[in-house]
C-alpha cells in the first residue's frame, strides 16, 4: 500500500494528479461536442495556434492564461470568418493555426533561452504544475461544466442541426461564439498536461470510446468525462513508475483502451447478429 | 380571410446572382400546398427565406399582417429540412430529436419536463412512430426518419409547417402515407407548404400547387394549373398531360428516346422480355 501511495507524498505529484484528472474530465466532456460536430481538426489546429499566443504573451510579459486565451479565441473567430468566404473550412484552419504556430516558432528561435519551456509547451509537463495553475484549472473546470449544464439544450440542438435550431429560436451565432470561447478556454487551461501536440487525443479519444458505447448524447458526455478523468489518473500514475513522459503515457493508455473497446464492441455486435433460420414455411 | 404568411415582391440570391425575383405569395390557415419546380429552381431558397435563414435582397415577409424583421423566423413555424442535410450518425434518439422542437418552451434546463416528454410521446404516436422512440435516429427507416422530423416540427405547436422535399427518396406507399398525414393536419387548421419536384405521385395529389422556377409561374388547383404550357414554363421540357375526371397524369414527352433504347437492348433480353424471376 505504501508503495502505491508513495508518489502522493510529493506535493508536485498530487497537484499534477488533480490537474490531470480535471483536464481529462473537461476534455472528455467537451470532446463529445467537438467530435460530433466534426470539429476535431479545429481543436487540433487551435492548440497549435495557442503556442503562438503563449510565446507572444511571454515575450510581452503578459499573463499566460489571459493572453493565450484571447489569442486562441481570436484564432477561432478568424477561422469562422474565413470559412464561408470561398475558403474551405479545413483550409481556413490550416492557414490560421499554422501561421500562428510558425509565429511562435520564429520568436522562440530568436530567443535562445526558451528551449526548456518550448519542450513543455509541445509535449506537456504536468509535473511542473504550479499552485496557481491548479487554481486556474479548477476554476475553468467549474466554469465550463456549468456552461455545458446551463446551455445543454441549445448547444445540443446547435450541434445536431444548426439551421432548424435557428428557426426554433436558438441564438446560433451566439452559440458559435460561446463555443469558440469555451474551446479556447479549454485548450489554454489544459495545455500544461499534454502540450499542443498531444492535447487533441484527450479531446478525441474518450469521446470516441463513448460513441462506441452509447447512442445517447447525454450519456456519452458522462462516459467520456469519467473515462477521460480515469485514464488521466492511470496514465500519470503509470508515468511515475515507468519513468516516461506523462503526456505520452496518457495518450498511449487511452489509445489502448480505445482499441480494447473497439474490438469488444465489434465482437458483441457479431454475437448479437441473428440470421433467421430457414423453416419450411419460408421456402414454400 | 387574412393570410397567415404573406410574401411581397421578394427577391433572393447568393453572392451576385439572384435565385428568384419578385415573388408574391400568400399562405392561409388550413391550406395544404405544394411548391413545384425542377431541382435548382430556388424552392429551397424560397423556403429558407420564409424561415429567415436567407436574407432577402428586396421585398418583405408579413406574418398575420405584421412585417417580419429580415433574418428572423416567424414565431410559430415548424421546419422539416431535406434528409440529406441531417447527420444520421449523430448520437440522439427519436424522442430526443422531437424534444428539440420544444426549445422555445424550455431553454435552460438539461432535463426535459414531464409535459415535454408527454407532448413528444403524443406526437410520436400521432405520426405512428412511438415504437421507435428510444432508438437512435440512424437505425430508423427512411419513412420513420421523415416522421420523426415532422413530429419535431409539430411539437412546438406551430401554425405553419414548411417541408423541403419531404417525399424525395421514399417509395410510393411511404409518400402517400405522409401526404395523408399532412392532409389530416391541415384539416385541423395547420397551414402546410411542401416543396417537391415529383409531379405525379405528389403534386397532383395536393389541393393547391404553386409552380415555381426562379420566380412564381402560376398557382391554383392541379387540374387547372397543370397544362402543357405551364409545365413547359416550369420544367423547361415538353410534357403530356392526361386527364381522367378528377385525376391528372403527367408524362415526359421523351418517348422517342425510349424506343431507341429499347432497340438497343441485348438480343438475349429482347427475345423473351417478360420473363419472371
Amino acid at each position: 500500500m505504501d508503495f502505491l501511495l508513495k508518489p502522493f507524498q510529493y506535493d508536485f505529484f498530487s497537484r499534477a494528479m488533480m490537474v490531470g484528472v480535471m483536464s481529462g474530465l473537461l476534455c472528455g466532456v467537451m470532446g463529445v461536442y467537438i467530435t460530433t460536430r466534426r470539429m476535431s481538426y479545429i481543436a487540433h489546429g487551435l492548440s497549435h495556434a495557442i503556442l503562438g499566443g503563449a510565446v507572444m504573451t511571454y515575450v510581452l510579459g503578459l499573463n499566460f492564461y489571459i493572453g493565450s486565451g484571447i489569442w486562441g479565441f481570436g484564432a477561432a473567430l478568424l477561422i469562422q470568418y474565413l470559412t464561408g468566404r470561398k475558403v474551405y473550412s479545413d483550409a481556413a484552419i490550416g492557414i490560421v493555426t499554422t501561421a500562428s504556430f510558425a509565429l511562435g516558432v520564429a520568436v522562440i528561435s530568436s530567443y535562445r533561452k526558451f528551449s526548456q519551456n518550448f519542450e513543455a509547451a509541445l509535449f506537456g509537463n504536468v509535473l511542473g504544475v504550479s499552485p496557481t495553475d491548479l487554481w486556474v484549472v479548477t476554476g475553468v473546470t467549474i466554469f465550463l461544466l456549468s456552461l455545458v449544464f446551463v446551455f445543454y439544450r441549445p448547444l445540443l440542438f446547435w450541434c445536431f442541426d444548426r439551421e432548424v435550431a435557428q428557426v426554433q429560436g436558438v441564438p446560433v451565432f451566439a452559440m458559435d461564439t460561446l463555443f469558440a470561447l469555451m474551446l479556447a478556454t479549454l485548450l489554454v487551461a489544459t495545455l500544461q498536461v499534454l502540450g499542443v501536440t498531444l492535447i487533441i487525443s484527450a479531446v478525441v479519444i474518450p469521446a470516441s470510446i463513448a460513441r462506441l458505447l452509447s447512442n445517447h448524447f447525454g450519456y456519452m458526455m458522462v462516459i467520456s468525462g469519467v473515462l477521460g478523468a480515469a485514464i488521466s489518473f492511470a496514465g500519470i500514475y503509470l508515468s511515475y513508475y515507468f519513468d516516461i513522459a506523462s503526456g505520452a503515457s496518457v495518450v498511449l493508455l487511452s489509445t489502448l483502451v480505445f482499441g480494447i473497446v473497439l474490438i469488444w464492441t465489434q465482437f458483441q455486435r457479431r454475437r448479437q447478429r441473428h440470421i433467421p433460420s430457414l423453416h419450411p414455411s419460408h421456402l414454400s | 380571410m387574412e393570410p397567415l404568411l404573406e410574401i411581397r415582391n421578394l427577391t433572393c440570391g447568393y453572392q451576385t446572382e439572384p435565385v428568384f425575383t419578385r415573388v408574391n405569395l400568400a399562405l392561409y390557415p388550413k391550406q395544404l400546398s405544394g411548391l413545384v419546380g425542377p431541382s435548382g429552381s430556388g424552392k429551397s431558397t424560397l423556403i429558407k427565406a420564409m424561415l429567415g435563414l436567407v436574407h432577402p435582397w428586396q421585398g418583405e415577409i408579413l406574418v398575420r399582417g405584421k412585417r417580419l424583421k429580415p433574418g428572423t423566423s416567424p414565431p410559430k413555424v415548424g421546419y422539416v429540412p431535406q434528409v440529406e442535410t441531417v447527420d444520421w450518425n449523430f448520437p440522439v434518439t427519436a424522442e430526443e430529436v422531437v424534444m428539440m422542437g420544444r426549445y422555445r418552451h424550455r431553454q435552460f434546463s438539461p432535463w426535459s419536463s414531464r409535459r415535454d416528454r408527454l407532448v413528444a410521446r403524443e406526437l410520436l404516436e400521432r405520426v405512428g412512430v412511438a415504437h421507435v422512440a428510444h432508438q437512435p435516429i440512424g437505425e430508423l427507416s427512411g419513412g420513420q426518419q421523415q416522421r420523426v422530423f415532422l413530429a419535431r416540427a409539430l411539437v412546438g405547436e406551430p401554425e405553419l409547417v414548411l417541408l423541403d422535399e419531404p417525399t424525395s427518396g421514399s417509395d410510393l406507399h411511404v409518400q402517400h402515407e405522409l401526404l395523408h398525414l399532412l392532409a389530416e393536419l391541415s384539416q385541423q387548421g395547420l397551414s402546410i407548404l411542401l416543396s417537391t419536384h415529383d409531379l405525379n405521385s405528389v403534386a397532383t395529389h395536393l389541393p393547391w400547387v404553386v409552380c415555381f422556377n426562379q420566380g412564381l409561374i402560376c398557382q391554383g388547383e392541379p387540374t387547372e394549373v397543370f397544362t402543357p404550357a405551364t409545365l413547359r414554363q416550369t420544367f423547361g421540357a415538353d410534357m403530356l398531360v392526361l386527364r381522367q375526371e378528377e385525376r391528372v397524369l403527367i408524362s415526359s414527352d421523351a418517348t422517342t428516346l425510349l424506343h431507341e433504347l429499347r432497340n438497343d437492348l441485348p438480343p438475349a433480353l429482347r427475345r423473351n422480355n417478360s420473363r419472371s424471376a
